[in-house]
């Protein structure tokens, strides 16, 4: 489990600092908001679930798409623009989507995707289907009023669903403080009636958490649950630097979460052999998906009207 | 014994709804007060009894996450009908239906299709106010994916609410509330009237009426009224606003030689300039012509009856427009209104 842990965390982290890397080059036209720090929680859900299972996720979530068994090299052709790319390269690192995968798609609108997953859940549950639906969104989803709505109706019609949201504090460079009266986000759930927890970015009690209600789901008990889960974004809201002199935000607020970092913490448990295997087969992997972007071909000029309409 | 000669637009809607809902085991309906005893005027009656409350269900006042949710559940393989009592609420849903339903089988590369309608009503008369009495259609028809509709006759208020429902796109179905009180023929078997054919509702050779939703009736008492002037007008019902059928109109004005567009909508950036504007470019350098539109006076809808009369074009003011085109503004002639020829008396209080 730990070796399966680690080669997601750093699968993760290492697809996003080639990102980085390649960012500058302008082979990447499409604006990227890293999730580089935030690995642990798309982890520490995704591992918990099944291949059948749906999750809705945000313009943030490279993470969560990799971590749910997202095809890298679509993803990869699709930052690039690319034919082969996951949405033919009409959707960007924005609008990451997966099907057969079960990933249902990402929103630049901050929020609008948990509307979305609580009628995917009342779908799952109508049809008496045995997956489970969890909505990523962050903090500054919680400021929207459809967050409100849809927790309601969540609860109302015992959805079997679970929120996850991760939160980094910041929306875009407003802090929560700065934005919520009573800066609480799980008390907000819990007024709707639902189990609420709240979580902090250790994978491994997330795993095991999530697998709770997973299980509890699983055997046809009733949702929703909610779990609020610190965390803590080490790159400027969107691009691929650091922003610790920008002035809203000190580094020394990022250095307690980087010295915890849950990359390094699982490397460490690993023998290094068994790391050096895993790291190997990850860069062969990434280097192969940014080789297959590359070599890949931008749409045809067909492709720009196609799919307006099923 | 229903006669099915005379069944009424909301006896239409119901009946497809309960056919489909029948024949596809995806279809749901909710939206608030689907299931009361006011079945939203009618249009819902008997569906709750029939298909039980886990597919026809009213909903919290949540117009916003509502919609969003049709999304989600036509993404896990639902067809929903979302209903909304006026159109006026559809602008809480606006975020869901232009940024989210509009784009998503586009932006997701083709992976996901939303088969979804979200059925509104405007209103009319009785002191609907500023409020309950919009044609927001044209703002629908602007964002691409999305399909518009807003039938006039039972007949298309049945076969294109299956065709909407049918369709594998996010379909607005647009509503009047007096229309609701139409009745027509109708048949008893499911069929339907799809995307982009507009219907010549009566023929002539003198100048092209074109009327949308509740201002097609309008038109065809205008034609009434032209006749005692001896202007033959054809009238046309363009049905589907997007995808719109430019070339049935487009062939009727190279017959007339003038379009009068009438909408159930203010005239600026409306359906009625879309319309102006398609046959413009479909026929110029080709022929002479001219284009005119009417719609709501430019202003919020008053409640008083006195101004809510004005606010409106009518078959009689229609009749003036169309007569001054051809004729010239010089004679001033208005006609008087015929007792065959007025509106329905429609009392409230909804």
């Amino acid at each position: 489990m730990i070796a399966k842990f680690y080669e997601s965390l750093y699968r993760i982290r290492r697809v996003e600092e080639e990102v980085a890397k390649v960012y500058p080059t302008d082979k990447i036209k499409s604006p990227v908001h890293l999730s580089i720090g935030q690995e642990a929680v798309a982890v520490g859900v995704c591992e918990a679930l099944q291949p059948e299972d749906i999750v809705f996720i945000t313009y943030r979530s490279h993470a969560a798409y990799l971590a749910k068994g997202g095809n890298l090299k679509a993803m990869i052709a699709e930052l690039y623009g690319k034919v082969t790319g996951s949405a033919k390269g009409k959707g960007g690192s924005m609008h990451l989507v997966d099907v057969a995968n079960g990933i249902m798609g990402a929103s630049a609108v901050v929020g609008t995707t948990i509307a979305n997953s609580i009628g995917y859940a009342y779908g799952v549950k109508l049809k008496r289907q045995n997956n489970i639906v969890v909505c990523f969104f962050g903090d500054g989803a919680t400021d929207e009023g459809v967050f409100y709505e849809s927790m309601n109706f969540a609860a109302l019609k015992k959805l079997p669903i679970i929120f996850i949201c991760e939160n980094n504090g910041y929306a875009i460079h407003t802090a929560q403080a700065k934005r919520q009266s009573v800066p609480d986000i799980a008390a907000k759930a819990a007024v709707f009636g639902m189990p609420i927890e709240r979580l902090g970015d250790d994978v491994l009690h997330l795993y095991e958490r999530i697998s709770a209600a997973v299980e509890t789901l699983r055997s046809g008990g009733t949702g929703p649950f909610f779990f609020e889960c610190e965390t803590y974004r080490w790159k400027e809201h969107v691009g691929p630097s650091e922003d610790y002199n920008a002035g809203y935000r000190a580094k020394t607020e990022a250095e307690p979460w980087m010295q915890q970092d849950q990359v390094q913490k699982f490397a460490m448990m690993l023998d290094p052999q068994q790391r050096q295997q895993i790291e190997q087969a990850v860069e062969i992997e990434i280097a192969e998906a940014f080789e297959f972007a590359e070599n890949s071909p931008f749409p045809p000029d067909a492709e720009l009207y196609d799919g307006v309409f099923a | 014994m229903m006669n099915r000669n005379n069944v009424s637009y909301v006896d239409a809607i119901s009946e497809a709804t309960a056919q489909e809902m029948a024949y596809d085991p995806s279809v749901i309906v909710f939206g608030l007060d689907v299931d009361d005893h006011k079945a939203i005027q009618g249009t819902t009656k008997g569906l709750l009894a029939k298909f039980g409350p886990d597919r026809v269900f009213g909903t919290p006042l949540s117009e916003d996450a509502m919609t969003g949710a049709a999304i989600g559940m036509a993404m896990c393989g639902l067809r929903p009908i979302h209903v909304h009592i006026r159109m006026d609420f559809m602008m809480l849903a606006m975020n869901q239906l232009v940024n989210i339903a509009a784009k998503t089988h586009y932006m997701y590369g083709g992976q996901i299709r939303l088969p979804m309608v979200v059925r509104s009503m405007i209103g009319k008369s009785w002191g609907q106010g500023a409020q309950h009495s919009q044609g927001l259609y044209s703002f629908f028809m602007h964002v691409p994916g999305l399909k518009v509709v807003a039938p006039t006759t039972p007949f298309d208020a049945k076969g294109c609410l299956i065709s909407a429902i049918r369709d594998n796109n996010p379909v607005v179905y647009v509503e009047h509330r007096i229309l609701h009180f139409q009745k027509g023929p109708v048949p008893e078997e499911l069929y339907e009237v799809g995307p982009g054919k507009a219907r010549i509702t009566a023929a002539g050779s003198d100048i092209t009426l074109v009327g949308i939703s509740h201002m097609q009736i309008e038109c065809l008492r205008a034609k009434h009224y032209l006749q005692e002037k001896g202007i033959n007008a054809e009238v046309i019902d363009p049905i589907w606003l997007s995808p719109l059928d430019v070339d049935t109109i487009a062939a009727s004005v190279r017959k007339t030689g003038h379009l009068l567009v009438v909408d159930n909508d203010w005239a600026t950036c409306g359906a009625s300039a879309e319309i102006m504007a398609a046959v413009t470019e479909r026929l110029q350098g080709e022929m002479r012509f001219t284009v005119h539109r009417m719609g709501f006076a430019n202003t919020s809808c008053p409640p008083t009856p006195s101004l809510e009369y004005l606010f409106y074009p009518n078959g009689r003011t229609v009749a003036a427009k169309a007569f001054d085109i051809l004729k010239g503004s010089a004679q001033n002639w208005l006609p008087n209104e015929r007792p065959d020829l007025k509106e329905i008396e429609f009392r409230g209080p909804f």
